[in-house]
This record gives C-alpha cells, sequence and structure tokens, in this order.
C-alpha cells in the first residue's frame, strides 16, 4: 500500500539547515492502523506532510499504492490528494462560511462531481458519522467533537485510500477523543488503510501498530494489541 | 464554459465579506464616477465652443471697411472707405481659384408687416453663395438664385421665427411680405444652426436693395469661404493677402488697422482645437489617474483578502483545489466586484450629469454627457482593471504552500 525508502528532510534556518527526517524506512499494509509517535522536532509532522503530499522530500522514493510520489507539479499533487488521501485535522480546518454539508462536499466538488450527486454522497457520509440532522449547520454551531465527525465524513467523502491524520484528538477532551478515536477504529475494521501522527499514549494504544521517532529516525516499530475505544465511551 | 458552481463558491464569498467587498468596490466605484463627471463636463465645455463656431462655416473670412486713422500718399486720415460692387468683382476674381463661397452683404433694420403683425427685423441683402457661408437650411421653397440678382426680383427669404412672428400660424410661402413700406413676396422660409436670434432674420437679392435703398452699388462686407483644403498655415497666408491686396487698392497704409479690417476664422478655430486638445488631454489624465488609484485600491484589498483566507485556501488545497482554481475564484470575485462597482459609479455619474446638465449651462457647460462608445470602453476598461487588480493576489493565492497554511497556530 504505502512504501517509503530512505527519505531525508532538511530545512533551511537562516545559513544553516535543520536535518529533520534522516532516512526513514516505513511500509504499510492496506488495512493497517498506524500511529506516529515522537515528541515535538521528532519529524512526526514533516513525514505526515510527505506521505500527505503537502510536502516534498529532499531525496528517497515514496510509492503510494505501486504510484511513484515524484516530482510532483501542483496541479498533479492536487488530483493525487483528491484521489487518494482524506485528510483529519487536530483543528478541524472546516471552512467556516460553509455549512457541514458543504465542507462534506467540497472534495467532491473538485473531483468534478455534479451539484446534486455530491450533495446526495455528502449527506450519506454525514449520516455515517451521525450528523445528517445537522447538515444546514454552521461549524461554528457544532462542537468540537461534531466537528471533528464533519471533518472526517470530508475525509471519507471522496473514498480516499490513505486517511491521513494529524493529532485528531489533539483539540478535544478526554471522552469526545474516545467516541473519535471509537469511530476511527470503526472505520478501519470496515478496512480503510488509517496513518495517524499522536503524541498521547492512550491515543496510539488504540492503533494496531506505533512508530516511534526521534530526531528524524524511526527508534522502535512494533505491532501493539488494540485498545478498543468503545470501552471508556 | 459557464460554471455554476464556480459563480456559486465566488457569491458566497462576496455574500460572506459584504463589508469588504463593498469597501473595496467603493473605491472604484468613486474613480469611475469621478472619471464619468469629468469627461461630461469636458464635453459640455467642446459642446459649448462647438456651438459658438456652428453658425458660420469656419474658414470663413469677412472683410469689412472703416474710416482710416494714417495719412498715406497724399490722403487724409480719417477718409471713409466704402465697398462698391466692383470691389466684389475683384476679390473674386483675382482670388478665384482659392475661393470656395463668396457673397457680398449690405446691412438694414426693416419694418416687416403682414396684415396686423408686425416687427423689427435684421435685413441682409446677399448673393446666392451666401447659403452656404451661414449653413442656412431652406425648410420650405428656395434661396435667392442667379436669376433675382439680374432681374432685381422683390423677393425675400424668412427666418422660420419670422414666420412665426408675422404669420401666426399660417404658411408664409408664397405671400407677401411689406417690408418698410414695399412689398415683397415670400420665395422661401429658412431654419439656422445659429440660434434665435439668427431665425428673425430676412434675406433678400443684393442687386434689389441696391436698386431700392438709395439706387447706388456699394456694399457693407464681402464675406467668403476658403478652399478647405487649405491647412492652417495657407489659410493665414491667404488672409494676410487679401488684407494686402485690399490696402493696397484702397491707397491705405500697411499699418492702418481701421481702414481695411479681415477677420479669419482659420485663427479662432486653431486656437479653439488647442485648447480643446489640451483639455480632453488633461481630463483623460485624472480621469486614468483616478482609475488606477482605484485598481490599486481594489489589488490591495483582494491582497488583503487573500491574506485573510490563506487557511481556507490552504483547505481547498489539501482537498484537491488546482491552482487554477484558485486562481479563477480571486481573479473573477475581483473582477466582479469591479465591474459592478465601476458599473454604479458609471450609472451615478451619468445620472448626476443628468440631473445637473441644465444648471450648468451659465458655466458654458452645454448638455454634459458621454458617448456610448464611451461607456462601453469604460467597461471594458473596468474588466481589464478587475483583472489587473486581482492578478497579483491570485497567483499569490495559488502559490500558498497547504502545508504552511494549515500549520496550527
Amino acid at each position: 500500500m504505502l512504501k517509503i525508502n530512505q527519505l531525508h528532510k532538511s530545512y533551511p534556518i537562516g545559513d544553516s539547515s535543520l536535518h529533520v527526517l534522516k532516512g526513514i524506512d516505513l511500509e504499510v499494509e492496506k488495512g493497517e492502523m498506524v500511529a506516529i509517535m515522537g515528541s515535538s522536532g521528532s519529524g512526526k509532522s514533516t513525514l505526515l506532510n510527505i506521505i500527505g503530499m503537502l510536502d516534498e522530500a529532499d531525496s528517497g522514493d515514496y510509492i503510494l499504492d505501486e504510484l511513484p510520489i515524484k516530482d510532483l507539479t501542483e496541479k498533479k499533487a492536487a488530483v493525487y490528494r483528491n484521489k487518494f488521501l482524506g485528510f483529519i485535522f487536530q483543528s478541524f480546518n472546516l471552512i467556516n462560511y460553509k455549512n457541514a454539508l458543504e465542507n462534506v462536499a467540497l472534495p467532491l466538488y473538485y473531483q468534478g462531481m455534479k451539484r446534486k450527486e455530491r450533495q446526495e454522497k455528502a449527506l450519506f457520509h454525514l449520516e455515517k458519522v451521525g450528523l445528517a440532522d445537522w447538515a444546514q449547520h454552521l461549524p461554528k454551531e457544532l462542537s468540537g467533537g461534531q466537528n471533528q465527525r464533519v471533518a472526517i465524513a470530508r475525509a471519507l467523502a471522496a473514498n480516499p485510500k490513505l486517511l491521513l491524520a494529524d493529532e485528531p484528538t489533539g483539540a478535544l477532551d478526554t471522552k469526545t477523543s474516545h467516541e473519535i478515536m471509537a469511530f476511527i477504529q470503526q472505520l478501519n475494521d470496515e478496512g480503510k488503510t488509517i496513518l495517524m501522527v499522536t503524541h498521547e499514549e492512550d491515543i496510539a494504544s488504540m492503533c494496531k501498530r506505533v512508530v516511534r521517532l526521534r530526531d528524524g529516525v524511526i527508534m522502535e516499530d512494533k505491532k501493539v494489541e488494540q485498545v478498543r475505544a468503545e470501552q471508556y465511551v | 464554459m459557464f460554471d455554476l458552481d464556480l459563480w456559486r463558491e465566488i457569491f458566497q464569498s462576496i455574500n460572506m465579506n459584504r463589508t469588504r467587498s463593498l469597501l473595496s468596490g467603493f473605491t472604484v466605484a468613486f474613480a469611475i464616477l469621478l472619471f464619468t463627471i469629468l469627461f461630461g463636463i469636458a464635453n459640455g465645455l467642446q459642446n459649448t465652443f462647438a456651438e459658438a463656431f456652428v453658425d458660420d462655416a469656419t474658414n470663413s473670412i469677412f472683410i469689412n471697411s472703416g474710416m482710416t486713422t494714417k495719412a498715406h500718399k497724399g490722403l487724409q486720415s480719417g477718409r471713409r472707405i466704402k465697398f462698391k460692387n466692383e470691389d466684389f468683382d475683384y476679390v473674386k476674381e483675382e482670388f478665384g481659384n482659392k475661393i470656395e463661397f463668396i457673397t457680398a452683404r449690405i446691412y438694414r433694420n426693416t419694418q416687416a408687416s403682414f396684415r396686423n403683425e408686425q416687427n423689427t427685423y435684421d435685413l441682409r441683402a446677399v448673393h446666392p453663395d451666401h447659403q452656404f457661408l451661414e449653413k442656412t437650411k431652406i425648410k420650405e421653397g428656395r434661396y435667392i438664385n442667379q436669376n433675382d440678382l439680374e432681374n432685381k426680383t422683390k423677393v425675400a427669404i424668412i427666418g422660420r421665427l419670422v414666420e412665426e412672428d408675422l404669420f401666426l400660424k399660417t404658411t408664409a410661402l408664397g405671400k407677401y411680405i411689406n417690408l418698410s413700406g414695399i412689398q415683397y413676396k415670400v420665395v422661401g422660409i429658412f431654419t439656422d444652426a445659429g440660434g434665435d436670434n439668427e431665425e428673425r432674420k430676412i434675406y433678400m437679392p443684393i442687386t434689389t436693395a441696391q436698386h431700392l435703398y438709395g439706387n447706388n452699388d456699394y456694399i457693407d462686407q464681402i464675406s467668403l469661404t476658403y478652399n478647405p483644403e487649405m491647412n492652417y498655415d495657407q489659410a493665414l497666408a491667404f488672409g494676410n493677402q487679401i488684407t494686402k491686396k485690399m490696402k493696397d487698392r484702397f491707397s491705405v497704409a500697411r499699418s492702418d488697422q481701421r481702414a481695411i479690417r479681415v477677420r479669419n476664422m482659420a485663427e479662432g478655430t486653431r486656437a479653439i482645437s488647442k485648447m480643446t486638445g489640451v483639455l480632453t488631454f488633461f481630463i483623460l489624465f485624472i480621469g486614468l489617474g483616478t482609475l488606477m488609484a482605484g485598481i490599486v485600491g481594489v489589488s490591495n484589498i483582494m491582497i488583503f483578502i487573500v491574506k485573510e483566507r490563506t487557511k481556507e485556501i490552504g483547505i481547498r488545497k489539501a482537498l484537491g483545489a488546482s491552482p487554477k482554481s484558485i486562481v479563477s475564484i480571486i481573479l473573477i470575485e475581483s473582477i466582479l466586484i469591479t465591474a459592478i462597482a465601476g458599473y454604479v459609479g458609471l450609472l451615478l455619474g451619468v445620472g448626476v450629469l443628468e440631473l445637473a446638465g441644465p444648471s450648468l449651462k451659465t458655466y458654458f457647460i452645454k448638455d454634459p454627457s458621454i458617448s456610448n462608445s464611451l461607456v462601453i470602453g469604460a467597461t471594458l476598461a473596468l474588466i481589464i482593471a478587475g483583472t489587473i487588480a486581482g492578478y497579483l493576489p491570485a497567483k499569490k493565492a495559488s502559490r500558498i504552500k497547504p502545508i504552511v497554511a494549515l500549520r496550527n497556530d
């Protein structure tokens, strides 16, 4: 599904440069649920950005579903992101003047889908996250957990191969966090491949595999016994 | 290709930021308002000038006589110069190849009456060419012709307002009008663009007037138009040449300014066209300046909009928006705001001109208005202006990196 080989990335800081990723090797199979852990500055977000084609590596290979991701033009990157990837952010990143339905329908708009069709599809996904009744509400009228569920519905709308989550529970309280995690686990049960950046141990323990980064290299990569989130809800 | 969804996106964005859009539109609307009004006023001034000269052909030369002020060739000063038919013939022969139309004039006041109506009018006794010099338009009947001159016929061509004054609601053509005691047949009624005063005149053949008023061959003035193909310098030289020849003919000192006076319209026309040219240039300069300020204003606000929407643009890009779609959103929004606001300004400007126009006549501004072609031109300029104003911000927006935009802050 996902194959990364000797990935390097550095950022210029003034005259010198900061070497953030120092040769990452990572392979993720279809249906996996992987947590990437590490303290801040360990390079976990940079890694996720490169996987999400929001950033480009200096060297190394990145193959997504047998498709080499290299030297992308902005246009091509936009198409790939739209087709292959679903994003879930810590701060939800919903568009504040669009209601829940419109937000969920946005990736479908960029796919060129007809208005009627994409609204139907968006409504279907909102239903799946249990927010069909809130379709016409603006993000500011929803709670944090509801907003994150709208964001998840949006990430799912385009039916991506890979779901990328950057601290999806970072802005939520424990109870809501567990609700969201239960939902993400359910998606994984249905077969979605999920890659998640977090620095919370209990969230990481709800994944099936934990990859620990420190100073730009992988320190540890092990399968874990998944803690089900439902029991806390 | 009409992308309804794109327009929906743009209207949603404008609607969400109404104040901001209004503010940025205001600059443009104001610029166009100023531009329209300035342009209208310039046009009004030009109309006033044009009207001042519409009465007579612009290539006219008038030759008048007066009293000598200097002794010359043994003749005393204070001698009265009077033109006669032979002088008219002389000018006609001497300069025949350079003259388009030529006429002599005799001026009189006349008491005119028809039945119980009577009034005093200017009478002009002229040659047939006078019609073209004065730009007289015949409404009914005919003008003076060669036959009238030869037979000294007692005919009159009267102005539209003379007919109205004396003949009331009836037609004057074919009836007899009494001019200072003599009956003349009305053979023509004319109109003149020179205004009411010009339409209260009566024309008759010059030979008739000479015969009836003193039985002499004096004339008051010789008027002519020169060949319109002559340029300014040639026309000026021609006028000077006439002055010289006529002064010699009457033994008048070259430096005598009073005895022979030649008025050459070429001089005035030249000065006016120069002045309106400069005026138009200034108005265009000011107008374009204001428009430019408007463009900069919109551009500035669009840059601000892009900055404010950085995060949103980042989200869109992460969800698969192509750079092109980002550019079109910003660009079309900019064009839309500029075009609508500009059009409002244009309408306001036209309205102001329309309302204030009549009261501006005292300031030598007549019919201030702007032409349709200018309106179309301005609309196109606005769309171009919107594109220019939106281009840089749109480019900036398309270069936003989603990773930067989405960084938690």
